[in-house]
């Protein structure tokens, strides 16, 4: 019986360091980030690398300055947002509230393929089409620029933002919705009215998933955006948060502050993305309490 | 149950077999340019199918490469452009392996045809901003260049004394979409390794000089560099890689090295 | 009223053209990238590996890669990740353990690739090289939280009473867990599966660092220890770095097949498993 208790307590012992492995996970990356992304920060100094305008990590007296990655990885999410959020939005009351079941049905499924597709395939198709169409339509010089990498992150965030909007309003009671056609409602007023106002902290979770995807996005980006170190304009070519580490990766040298200061850049989009999530959960938790 | 055991058996051995075959002695590594992309994959390719022993090549950029070398991560190293002396004082040596053109590029529905090493210099720095002030037509010049790090963006920056001073519209991070973007775009310029250059762009002539084999070899097309091995001075290399190093500077491969579209140094 | 009427009628507009929009996106994805990549795909494509020599490009190498990548991917994620959602279902009576456990899963499924490629070149590339294998690793860390919560909603939805009768009737814990418990996850660890091989399938930006990009042609074992690219990695590399774009839509189209098939095979599976509990 001793035995028996040992051993029980051996599985139970396995089981718990299993359990803690995603723990470990994060910690693991936290520190790493941190440890790789102070000494570099420590020499260029936290303001200017925060705030410094100009990034030249090459030349030969080199400019470690991140802001103009720092506010196209804003820019660039908040214009996602304001293209994908209401088009999602729409699209998610529609297929929750009003379509058939069949309707629904294919447009799911539609919108479960746009989330599986590749993100390489989604910056070939704009590199192809998007990017030679905005030059033509807005006669630019030049298409890749800030303007492409919005309409394919918004496109990019659709699918998020369509599902968990749709599985927010799917969960509003049905009582809600009858008492308001009752009142004489019609249908649609009913839906913004009453089912969106209630399932608004669930479709707030949706936007926020929808900013962690977009500032977190990197190869997409990288193929429509022309990566040069400018600060955001909606016509130039632009370098994000998660571009600026790939663009350069391979060609730094391990030890080097040009490498260094690239894993600071990975710790100022890491900080980024822990205070979406933290956002995230807020949501997430008040809806549940719900 | 017995599915999880067997997983973590499978997963157990798929360790253990790694750690086994973890060392490939017969593999050449080398590193560097990715200029050398074309060249290096032949003669690895016709090295390969001659000897057996495969060469593996990681592009990550000339910097990267001599790095690599240095560290020991790598048996050859390779740059699209001479060591530097501070390089030299390290120990590493180079040996040239071919000498490259590198084309200046425009789409080809450009009328220009011809531009001089100073024009070009004046065009990359902004000072020119119009194709029509170099005779083509009234529209915008598109400043396409290569990523910090890139040998080719280096020897075209020393070649036209506009190091730090250029004003990319795009900054690409690699010869084929340098190319591929100047082809979509009717008013954009370019630099792009000579041996990558596809007929979906137009190559400009140099002060008058075509971009050519003999025009490289004899110096009149200015704007190349030279495609260097770099190797330890005081370290041999094993045996596979000094197989490997005297097979692609024997004068049997200059064959294949013209083949890949460069200048073979002997 | 006629505010009303204004308001019903652009509400209604708004949902139907931005449902119609959707639609019209994905189809032209669809039609896109097929259209461009159908045609690319020969027998010469798909069994051959590129040649310099005969300046032939062949994705056999990257197929292949792909398929060592997912199998030793999965093979190390499965009993991690059921492992975790054992212990949260089954052991953890710590709600505040719980939460944290969760909480890190959470976190762990909101970071972006590339931070992921990043760390995985600092842990897994620098320590035992450039290889398929460190990409697996990489890899293994961005699936647990999928494996783990898709096992933990299946493990939720074995009867409680299961578990109390085998208890009843004697049984160990670890005997429960082995008897009734795990047979009660199959259709999660085959879900989360799914997810996972759609997961791989997609990402380049955490392989890039990790995995490399060689089309060499080489067996499970030496293929795991070597650099080498997945078929999304070789679209990049074949779409960005060497402008092949027949060979990039080749590539694309193969994906968006796989990726339909993915979802297909999802939703069959869910639909399967729901009837059997029905019953």
């Amino acid at each position: 019986m001793k035995k028996n208790r040992l051993f029980e307590n051996i599985v139970h012992g396995i089981f718990l360091i299993l359990g803690l492995i995603t723990v470990g996970c994060v910690l693991l990356i936290t520190v790493y980030l941190i440890i790789t992304g102070i000494p570099a920060i420590k020499e260029i100094g936290l303001f200017n690398f925060l705030f410094g305008k100009e990034w030249a990590s090459t030349a030969a007296e080199p400019k470690y300055g991140i802001l103009p990655f720092i506010l196209t990885s804003v820019y660039g999410t908040a214009g996602a947002i304001l293209i994908g959020v209401p088009i999602g939005f729409f699209t998610a009351v529609y297929l929750s509230k009003v379509a058939n079941k069949k309707v629904r049905a294919v447009i799911e499924a539609a919108v479960n393929l746009l989330a599986g597709i590749p993100s390489v395939v989604y910056g070939l198709v704009g590199m192809l089409v998007l990017v030679p169409a905005i030059r033509e339509i807005f006669n630019v010089p030049d298409g890749a620029s800030l303007l492409a990498a919005i309409i394919v992150l918004a496109i990019m965030i659709l699918p998020n933002i369509i599902k968990v909007s749709i599985t927010a309003l799917d969960a509003v009671p049905k009582e809600y919705e009858d008492a308001s056609l009752a009142l004489g409602a019609t249908p649609t007023e009913t839906f913004f009215k009453v089912s969106v106002p209630a399932a608004k902290s669930g479709i707030a979770a949706a936007v926020v998933l929808g900013v962690g995807r977009a500032i977190g996005e990197a190869m997409a980006v990288m193929m429509v955006a022309g990566n040069v170190a400018n600060m955001p304009s909606l016509f130039e070519s632009v370098r994000f948060l998660t571009t600026a580490v790939a663009s350069e990766m391979a060609y730094s040298s391990p030890g080097s502050l040009q490498r260094n200061a690239l894993f600071s850049i990975a710790l100022v989009l890491f900080l980024f993305i822990m205070l979406i999530n933290a956002t995230l959960n807020f949501f997430l938790k008040r809806n549940k309490e719900k | 149950m017995k599915k999880i055991i067997s997983l973590l058996t499978v997963a157990v051995l798929l360790v253990y077999a790694l750690t086994g075959c973890g060392g490939n002695k017969e593999a050449v590594a080398t590193d560097g340019s990715t200029s050398m992309n074309k060249v290096i994959g032949a003669l690895g390719e016709a090295f390969e199918n001659e000897t057996g022993i495969t060469v593996t090549y990681n592009a990550t950029g000339s910097g990267a490469g001599i790095q690599a070398v240095q560290e020991g991560r790598c048996d050859i190293g390779l740059a699209s452009r001479n060591l530097k002396d501070e390089e030299k004082a390290k120990g590493l040596e180079g040996t040239i392996l071919a000498f490259d053109g590198i084309a200046i590029i425009v789409n080809p529905n450009n009328p220009v045809s011809d531009l001089d090493v100073e024009t070009i210099a004046k065009i990359y720095t902004g000072e020119i901003k119009n194709w029509k002030e170099v005779g083509g037509n009234d529209a915008e010049i598109v400043l396409i260049g290569r990523e910090a790090g890139s040998g080719t963006r280096d020897g075209f920056e020393d070649i036209t004394d506009t190091k730090d001073k250029c004003d990319y519209r795009q900054e690409l991070t690699s010869t084929g979409d340098v190319i591929t973007t100047v082809a979509s775009n009717p008013g954009a310029i370019g630099y792009a390794s000579l041996a990558s250059v596809k007929d979906t762009v137009k190559a400009l002539t140099v002060g008058g000089v075509v971009a050519s084999e003999e025009t490289i070899k004899d110096g009149s097309y200015v704007v190349q560099r030279p495609f260097v091995l770099v190797t330890k001075k005081d370290a041999t290399l094993s045996e596979s890689a000094q197989k490997f190093f005297d097979y692609i500077t024997s004068k049997a491969a200059n064959e294949i090295i013209s083949g890949a579209g460069v200048v073979p140094a002997k | 009223m006629n505010k009303r009427k204004f308001y019903i009628g652009f509400t209604r507009g708004a949902m139907i053209v931005c449902t119609a929009l959707t639609a019209a996106l994905v189809l032209f994805l669809l039609v896109y990238v097929l259209v461009n990549g159908i045609p690319n795909i020969t027998w010469e494509l798909l069994s051959t590996k590129p040649s310099y020599l005969h300046d032939r490009i062949g994705i056999l190498p990257d197929i292949l890669n792909t398929v060592y990548i997912v199998l030793a991917t999965l093979v190390i994620v499965l009993p991690l990740g059921v492992g975790a959602a054992i212990y949260l279902t089954e052991y953890a009576k710590n709600k505040r353990i719980v939460a944290i456990i969760e909480y890190a899963a959470e976190t762990l499924s909101g970071i972006p690739s590339i931070i992921y490629g990043l760390v995985g070149m600092l842990l897994f590339s620098n320590n035992f090289g450039t290889s398929l294998l460190a990409g697996a690793l990489t890899l293994v860390i961005m699936n647990l939280p999928t494996v783990m919560r898709t096992t933990q909603e299946s493990l939720k939805t074995v009867p409680q009473s299961y578990r109390e009768g085998a208890f009843g009737l004697g049984a160990g814990k670890w005997r429960v867990i082995r008897t009734v418990v795990l047979p009660g996850c199959v259709d999660g660890v085959i879900t989360g599966c799914i997810l996972s091989v759609g997961r791989i399938l997609g990402e380049s930006a955490a392989l890039l660092f990790t995995a490399g990009f060689a089309h060499a042609l080489n067996g499970i074992f030496t293929g795991l220890t070597s650099p080498g690219a997945t078929l999304t990695v070789a679209l990049y590399v074949y779409a960005k770095e060497e402008g092949e774009f027949g060979v990039a839509f080749a590539i694309a189209a193969i994906l968006m097949i796989l990726t339909l098939l993915i979802n297909l095979s999802a939703t069959l599976v869910g639909k399967y498993f729901a009837k059997r509990r029905n019953i």
